[in-house]
């Protein structure tokens, strides 16, 4: 696309340096914690190392002889205000802290409060806790056994370890293909339970003021408004009420779905602030972030295909069973338990589909979050673009090929997927084409036979994924019963100058810089008047937050909306500064002009000052608008991503060589920075793929809860992303975008563990596990006899 | 309590500590300097990254009373009247953070790395910034900040 507005202006198209990097490299951004208030105490929690076990008495006598600990709050103090339970966003609830029973190892159980942080460590480990343990359940499967201990006592009608059963898609028709197709395969594909893991951990600085009669706190979150209204809910009766509530998101050290939950820290710090009229900050660290905060993914697929003879895909089904921990604590669209995983026909024309989703209760901590993925979108493209590589394999067609022949194709858009979605623009095979041409598609698979013939393993691994980001239609989204709508508010001041605010929160995406070139390209004002701010809900509008890709495809909808407004009003006062009518005026970025009679205009500067200074009679003054925009669709990115492996038969290490990613996300803001998303989603991609992992033993002990054995990549381990694009416009979206945070981490992981199969398959391996460890891989060369 | 004198930046300070205090806490919380940040409690985020006589140290794991009588320089001394050091603009020009907040820790073992090694190879850098870890960029732009940085240093930019 080339660029409507000059560079110095800075619109849609353009590389624009970052805003927001001025206040980062100097050291300078304000982090949750950052902030330091006169008199702030420290709040600490003490934590379960068991994964069931009833509290038999909790000693809080020498924590509190310790000088410098004020309180110690357990779950009984908080029962007396009804505050020791908590909804979560998916209309189940979880304990803020426990008054019988804990569930899973690294609980909280109960909390300190001190002078200083380190003193808070002290009365943690000065707090004795006896228990009673109790029969652990671990796996998900097993916790749905007619004998299983019932975990949730609490409710009292609860038989079992049951939470939801969801369907969707057409099941007889699905049976009926299965029972026609002339190929069927079948596999279990199980995806690990993990951890967003931003660098940042989560954190609040609550700060009840009690002349003021108000609540201020910092917190990490991605959707402040969101949070200050279910602060009101839940916090009503004790009496916060919503206008004296004010959450602030202040600079973010990265969310991707983790920062969108309401942990009991949060809810224990505003209690105490409350409480003490005191400001009081929480932080946790690593461990307890690992350990206690929300999970990702944990699903159990049993995955099938059928296709016909000449390698036509014909229906798909999937039943998963989702292990949640202890509680549903998602952070779905009320409707979809499961998320957006009906997603999963991707990007293949299927006659029938039919999905089937268990949630369960384990002990484990609760949750079911993104790992910076729109609702369950990375399972769904797991599953569909696995299958399709081992059907490709199964039918000794190559995986390219066969893609090629079951795409949607291009003239079937808009398109109505078997499951019901409606996709609204794509071009999947100039993607996966273009992918192929960069890597060199030909000449690697005579490299691999080759390679083979002298029993090197080498493997070429593809993904031709569809994302479904941008929610949503009101109509079918909301959280909690809140519209998925999102929200901009510029104001034009006299000299030109812009200043708007946002619904969403950027946690590193860009936002005061995308944003401002949004407003530019419609308003023709440079980037650099045009101050972009987000996160406090006392003064931005009310928006449901940044997670699911959703900024661009909503809230920059909404400022483009807003701004379109803004030129509307520019053109009205337009017209009678150059007493012309408004229909004879021309728009070019940044200015009015008379049809005919391009020296007689006014520039947007022009006008923002006329609009204050001399506006016609009878319109009111100033230069400003508010958007609450509500997308008509989702948006569809996708891509094709394709990777090189090679496998060291001596330790089974498997060495990323090459991965080049294709990606189509509509009409692009920034190049820049959209490319700096898509290397940072290809990391994240990788490390499910090849090394994190949260795992339990029997009893519940986790293995996984540090950076000692939770492993994100490195530099080294990082390949060096070669990346690419096509441009296919949101037909729906007003700058035809569609956004981009997520694709990458949704379509990389199966292109890995395709690859890797695809280096084994002639050894007769079907399919390999996330995350593909050396351990396991070294395994399996093991079985087949070639380990060096 | 311990008497501890160091030099930040170029500046003095005579601090009373506990022993235990842990010098990203003597920096973040005692002297304010809220640039360098704290991601994990086993010392391999690197987000605390700050020079300790030239030496990049992970201050999570040294304590306060370990830097007395030394000199110290962290995110908030490469900025010099005003001029931004090469490895900051490079960081901005190649697009080499997003959310910032491993950015601190990145540009001061960078910033050691290249007073070591002027001239570097692609995978001297990346194992130079292995102990620091970023999940926001995929470290392709941090690479090529670093190399901008190189090269402006080798023009004799700073
Ligand atoms: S805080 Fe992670 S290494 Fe120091
Ligand atoms: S920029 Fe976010 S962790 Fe590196």
């Amino acid at each position: 696309m080339v660029p409507r507005t000059p560079p110095e202006v800075g619109g849609m198209g353009h590389s624009v340096k970052r805003k927001e990097d001025a206040r980062f490299i100097r050291g300078k951004g304000t982090y949750v914690d950052d902030i330091q208030l006169p008199g702030m105490l420290y709040l600490d929690i003490v934590r379960s190392p068991l994964a069931h076990a009833r509290i038999t008495k909790i000693d809080t006598s020498k924590a509190l002889a310790i000088p410098g600990v004020l309180a110690v709050i357990t779950g009984a103090d908080l029962a007396k205000y009804n505050l020791h339970w908590m909804p979560t966003l998916m209309s189940d609830t979880q304990m803020v802290l426990p008054v019988e029973k804990v569930m899973y190892q690294a609980q909280e159980v109960a909390a300190v409060l001190a002078t200083d942080r380190y003193i808070a460590a002290d009365g943690v480990d000065a707090v004795e806790v006896a228990y009673e343990p109790l029969p652990v359940v671990v796996d998900p499967i097993k916790a749905l056994a007619p004998d299983a201990p019932v975990l949730r006592t609490d409710k009292t009608d609860k038989k079992d370890n049951h939470i939801w059963h969801w369907e969707w898609g057409d099941r007889a028709a699905t049976d009926r293909a299965f029972a026609e197709a002339d190929v069927t395969v079948r596999q279990d594909i199980y995806l690990p339970r993990i951890h967003v893991a931003s660098i940042e951990t989560c954190g609040c600085v609550a700060h009840f003021d009690r002349v003021a009669d108000k609540l201020t706190v910092w917190m990490t979150t991605q959707a402040p408004h969101a949070i200050r209204t279910v602060f009101a809910l839940v916090a009503g009766h004790v009496g916060l009420a919503e206008h004296k509530i004010r959450i602030i998101s202040p600079d973010i050290g990265g969310g991707f779905g983790g920062k969108v939950p309401v942990y009991p820290g949060y809810v224990i710090a505003v209690a105490a602030s409350v409480l003490t009229g005191k400001p009081v900050k929480w932080v946790e660290d690593r461990m307890e972030n690992l350990q206690a905060d929300s999970f990702a993914r944990d699903y159990h697929m049993t995955c099938e295909l059928a296709a016909r003879k000449d390698g036509t895909l014909t229906a798909l089904r999937i039943k998963t069973i989702a292990d949640h921990g202890y509680a549903d604590a998602a952070a779905n669209p009320s409707k979809f338990p499961a998320g957006l995983f009906h997603i999963c026909t991707g990007s293949y024309d299927f006659q029938a589909a039919h999905v089937e989703v268990d949630g369960v209760y384990t002990n484990k901590p609760p949750g079911g979050i993104a790992y910076r993925c729109s609702f369950r979108v990375t399972e769904a493209v797991h599953a569909i673009e696995r299958m399709t590589d081992l059907m490709a394999h199964h039918l000794g067609m190559d995986p390219a090929e066969f893609r090629l022949k079951n795409f949607i194709r291009p003239e079937q858009f808009p398109y109505r997927s078997a499951l019901g979605w409606e996709y609204d623009s794509g071009n999947y095979a100039a993607a996966l084409r273009k992918a192929m041409d960069r890597i060199g598609y030909a000449e690697l698979r005579r490299e691999q036979a080759e390679k083979r013939q002298r029993g090197e393993l080498m493997g070429i691994g593809i993904s031709s994924f569809t994302e479904i980001v941008g929610a949503g239609p009101s109509k079918h989204f909301d959280i909690l019963g809140l519209k998925m709508f999102d929200s901009a508010e510029i104001r034009v001041h006299p000299t030109g100058k812009v200043i708007a605010r946002f619904g969403t929160r950027s946690q590193g995406q860009g936002h005061e810089t995308t944003y401002a070139q949004i407003i530019a390209e419609e308003l023709g004002i440079p980037v650099a008047d045009i101050q972009v701010e987000e996160g406090d809900t006392d003064t931005a509008p009310y928006g449901l937050g940044t997670y699911a890709s959703r900024s661009t495809p909503v809230a920059g909808a909404a400022g483009a909306m807003a701004a379109r407004k803004i030129r509307d009003k520019a053109r009205k006062i337009a017209a009678y500064l150059l007493e012309a009518a408004e229909d004879d005026l021309v728009w070019e970025p940044g200015r009015f002009s008379v049809a005919g009679a391009p020296h007689r205009f006014k520039t947007i500067q022009d006008i923002a000052f006329a609009a204050y200074t001399n506006h016609p009679q009878g319109m009111e003054a100033g230069l400003e608008a508010v958007s609450y925009y509500d997308p008509p669709n989702l948006t569809y990115p996708f891509g094709s991503y394709i990777c090189v492996v090679d496998i060291d038969k001596g330790t089974g290490q498997v060495k990323v060589r090459r991965f080049v990613a294709v990606d189509d996300c509509g009409n692009i803001i920034n190049p820049m920075i959209v490319e700096g998303q898509i290397h940072g989603g290809l990391t994240m991609g990788l490390a499910p793929a090849l090394y994190e992992e949260i795992a339990y033993d029997e009893n519940g002990n986790i293995q996984g809860g540090s950076f000692i054995d939770y492993l994100l990549p490195t530099a080294v381990e990082t390949p060096r992303w070669e990346t690419d694009k096509t441009t296919t416009p949101s037909p729906h979206h007003p700058l035809g975008a569609k956004g981009v945070g997520e694709s990458a981490t949704v379509g990389a992981p199966a292109a890995i563990a395709n690859a890797v199969v695809d280096a084994l398959w002639h050894l007769g391996v079907r399919h390999v596990d996330i995350p593909i460890t050396p351990a396991k891989v070294w395994k399996l060369l093991r079985e087949k006899g070639v380990s060096e | 309590m311990m008497r501890v004198q160091l030099t930040v930046n170029g500046e003095r300070h005579e601090v009373e500590v506990e022993p235990r205090l842990l010098l990203v806490h003597l920096l973040r919380d005692v002297l304010r300097l809220t640039g360098t940040h704290i991601g994990c409690d086993t010392t391999h985020c690197g987000a605390c990254t700050v020079l300790l006589e030239d030496r990049p140290v992970k201050s999570c794991t040294v304590f306060a009373v370990q830097a007395n009588g030394k000199r110290l320089m962290t995110v908030e001394g490469l900025e010099r009247n005003g001029t931004l050091h090469p490895i900051q603009e490079g960081f901005v020009q190649e697009h080499g953070l997003q959310c910032g907040y491993c950015t601190p820790g990145m540009m001061m073992t960078s910033y050691a790395f290249l007073k070591r090694t002027p001239n570097p190879s692609e995978d001297e850098i990346r194992h130079a910034i292995s102990g620091n870890l970023c999940r926001c960029t995929g470290y392709v732009n941090i690479v090529k900040a670093v190399q901008y940085a190189a090269a402006r240093l080798q023009e004799g930019g700073a």
